[in-house]
């Protein structure tokens, strides 16, 4: 196990949340789709521009841009 | 009669709300706005066992914090009125979903969870067992499709049940020992010093201060500021113990641990997955193609082309009728009422100011339509993904495109539907970016004023020509947007943090509400204030009239032209029933209207619309605009369209067809004053320069105050001046004058 931050994850890997290190209206907004510590996230595919990206999170989908990305930090085997 | 009873509809965005809404209200229902705000309020009415029910929908929200406009007026309206709650959840997708049902059961209401597309889980292969959900929440659970409408009776009965029940207490969940404690200490103070507590549970106000709610903790402080203090102090060093022992902040720890009580509620039985929860869906099969690197925005382009091609062709047919009924209209007033100001008015005025409103309204219709089932089918947000990344240098949105394409970022959209589909952003800052930039794009009504500069000064490649300004439009509206989000719409981009929801097929019921009660808003919003402005323009286009004595000095010219041609051809004339003119009679003619046109330009040029045009000169010169340009530039305020008309008037043609501008070019071609670099002038001026009235009255509209209305009046005429201003006195400079 080990931790890496989100954005780095592979597509189609699978990890869980560590950590989400934002507060405010990003944090909020982060933490109420379900990207809490505990949950289990999959990168799904990444846009045409390999930014924003789409992850797989308690069975629905939901994007991000790599920027809101890097304050997830993900638990994922290697 | 018994009262109706208040339900209100609450629930994730995509969860299925809007269509179990309909399902219940059919056609007994109208939209509004909450009073101060842009939100859209959806109110309607249905009937259970003899009893009526006032239905709310709103806004969909995954959360009620007090961040955005649409949580703020949701938590309002469920504290004031204290309605039943229809929750409405998604059960494919019921962890997220129950995070708002916490809240809501926070608050205090009755709720009743609408645990709805248990079809579309059970293809998932997600069984909830909804008795156990219920007898652990403590509130009812009813299954049901909205869609079909099946289980809908059953919730209705179950609201009407709801009734007989005792007050409910507040759901207390337990977020750990150090917040817990310090809302028991918070609990105490509130309690003894009774704030806010009429409207507010105790414990969820304490809650709001370690959330750092800025509403609740302003309405604390105008009630009581030293208890208000006391509390703070209280957060405040709960927020600096959280930091140092755990690095968090209250806010996420209170959300973790939310989202760990639900976890906890769905063990046991509650959900079972048949499937591997990671399989792939239908969805993400559509997405491998819809979204791919390759073929994603190639798709893109033609969906959005499309959108645009149903949108304006197959509008023309209805707008066809629109306009043949206007010109039936108008041609009725013309042959009954007498000449006179009555007639002017009514026929200029009234039935083409009408007339202009209305004929927007099938392109309004159409766009509306295909919007709809661009979002209810889940496209709509796959376009934000795929274009944020190069709207967003922009200060914009991924789904700003939208807005542009429609307003004519394809050569001949419309700025009056492209500035209402911006209603599909939901963050406030880009949305209003997008709004302020979308008439910057060449719209239907530029279009001939454009073709007609660049027949008469740029023969040679007209299309390239046409290529090139659209591709300018682009650039200036991209431009302006990071010029606006740098100055005036200043702030952090909102975060982007979205739902890509599963791909659905609309319901046509759905789509036809939608596209129904956008519509009609325009037309009942827009309409009052178009009809006055367009009174007032043809107003200024009409006086004063000439004076007397030069009235007098063509009406003797016309005579006089008259009299020198034999008596048979004079009648010849005047007869109107005669088909086949004699050459002399269509001299005749001919003559007679050179008069009529001349007579119209000086009687144009005399007008107050005359007077600024002449008035401004003395500015406009230096871009090259003499007063007959003016003229037709504060015409076209009006519609665009009356640029060309105008300036067929002021160069004594008469009246200008859009359709036919040969003659128009031609003089243009040979007027004195006019040459490419002058022409370049305009057209940049006709690009960006204030967004017709109509459009205007939209841009207050939709963002909710006259102040951004009038701001892209002045913003786009000052934009537009300096650059035909810089191309003039540059082009000149290197030129010379030719």
């Amino acid at each position: 196990m080990k931790k890496i931050i989100l954005r780095k994850m592979k597509k189609k890997q699978f990890g869980t949340i560590a950590a989400v290190k934002i507060g405010g209206d990003l944090g909020r907004r982060i933490r109420e789709m379900g990207l809490v510590p505990g949950t289990e996230v999959a990168i799904t595919g990444r846009a045409p521009l390999y930014d924003p990206i789409s992850l797989r999170v308690m069975g629905f989908n939901l994007t991000l841009r790599n920027s809101e990305a890097d304050y997830i930090e993900v638990e994922v085997n290697d | 009669m018994t009262v109706a009873i208040d339900v209100a509809l609450a629930g994730n965005p995509n969860s299925g709300k809007t269509t179990l809404f309909n399902r219940l209200t059919g056609s007994r229902q109208h939209v509004g706005n909450y009073p101060g705000v842009t939100v859209e309020k959806k109110e309607g009415r249905c009937r259970h066992q003899d009893r009526e029910l006032a239905l709310t929908d709103l806004p969909g929200t995954y959360s009620l914090t007090a961040y955005t406009e649409e949580e703020i007026v949701a938590r309002e309206f469920l504290i004031n009125t204290r309605p039943k709650v229809i929750n409405i959840t998604d059960a494919s997708n019921l962890e997220r979903n129950l995070y708002l049902t916490l809240q809501l059961l926070e608050i205090g209401i009755p709720v009743i969870i609408a645990l709805n597309m248990i079809d579309v889980a059970k293809q998932r292969g997600i069984q909830i067992d909804a008795c156990k959900l219920s007898l652990r929440l403590g509130i009812p659970v009813v299954p049901i499709i909205a869609r079909s409408g099946k289980g809908s009776v059953e919730l209705l009965g179950e609201v009407v049940k709801e009734l007989e029940q005792p007050d409910i207490s507040p759901l207390s969940i337990s977020y750990g020992e150090d917040i817990d404690n310090a809302l028991n200490e918070m609990g105490t103070i509130i309690s003894e010093t009774e704030l806010l507590i009429e409207k507010y549970p105790v414990r969820w106000i304490a809650l709001k201060f370690l959330e750092n709610d800025t509403q609740i903790i302003e309405r604390s402080r105008m009630d009581d500021n030293d208890v208000a203090d006391k509390l703070m102090t209280i957060a405040e060093k709960v927020e600096k113990h959280l930091l140092v022992t755990l690095d968090s902040h209250p806010e996420a720890m209170i959300a973790d641990y939310r989202y760990g009580y639900i976890k906890s509620l769905l063990q046991g039985g509650v959900i079972t997955r048949t499937y591997d929860k990671n399989r792939l869906f239908i969805t993400d099969k559509i997405d491998a193609v819809l979204t791919n690197r390759f073929l994603g925005p190639v798709i893109m382009l033609a969906i959005l082309f499309g959108l645009y091609k149903f949108t304006f062709t197959y509008s023309e047919l209805p707008v066809g009728w629109f306009e043949s009924f206007f010109g039936w209209l108008s041609d009725l007033a013309a042959t009954t009422l007498p000449d006179g100001y009555v007639k002017s008015l009514v026929v200029s005025g009234i039935i083409d100011g009408v007339g202009g409103v209305l004929g927007f309204v099938p392109i309004i219709a159409f766009m509306f339509f295909g919007i709809a089932v661009l979002e209810d089918s889940g496209y709509l947000a796959r376009v934000a993904y795929m274009m944020d990344r190069v709207l967003r240098i922009f200060g914009l949105h991924g789904s700003s495109v939208m807005s542009y394409i429609v307003s004519g970022g394809i050569a001949g959209g419309c700025a009056v539907p492209g500035v209402m589909a911006a209603r599909t952003l939901r963050s406030k800052n880009e949305r209003l970016a997008t709004i302020l930039t979308a008439p910057f794009m060449n719209c239907g009504a530029k279009i001939p004023v454009l073709a007609l500069l660049i027949a008469a000064f740029f023969q040679d490649g007209q299309s390239q020509m046409m290529f090139i300004l659209t591709l300018v439009a682009w650039l200036g509206a991209v431009l302006v947007a990071k010029f606006f989000r740098m100055t005036v719409i200043k702030g952090e981009s909102t975060p982007f943090v979205m739902e890509l929801p599963p791909y659905r097929l609309p319901t046509f019921q759905g789509l036809m509400i939608h596209t129904w009660e956008r519509t009609w808003q325009y037309i009942k919003k827009a309409g009052t204030v178009i009809l006055a402005i367009s009174v007032l323009i043809w107003a200024m286009m009409t006086f004063p009239e000439l004076p007397l004595d030069q009235k007098q000095m063509f009406e003797n010219q016309r005579q006089d032209i008259a009299a020198s041609y034999p008596q048979a051809i004079q009648i010849e004339v005047a007869s109107v029933d005669a088909e086949i003119l004699s050459h002399q009679a269509v001299q005749l003619k001919t003559e007679l209207l050179d008069i009529d046109n001349m007579q119209s330009e000086k009687a144009l040029k005399n007008s107050v619309a005359g007077r600024i045009g002449t008035a401004l000169e003395g500015v406009s010169l230096y871009a090259g605009f003499d007063w007959r340009t003016n003229i037709a530039l504060v015409g076209g305020f009006a519609a665009k369209e009356v640029i060309v008309a105008t300036l067929g008037t002021a160069y004594s043609l008469g009246e200008v067809e859009a359709e036919d501008i040969g003659s128009l070019s031609d003089t243009l071609a040979k007027a004195p004053g006019w040459n490419k670099i002058a022409a370049l002038a305009v057209i940049l001026f006709v690009m960006f320069y204030a967004p017709c009235f109509v459009t205007v009255v939209c841009i207050s509209r939709e963002t909710g105050s006259w102040k951004w209305g009038l701001f892209s009046m002045a913003f786009n005429t000052a934009f537009a001046f300096m650059l035909a201003v810089s191309v003039y006195q540059v082009g000149m400079l290197y030129y010379g004058v030719p």
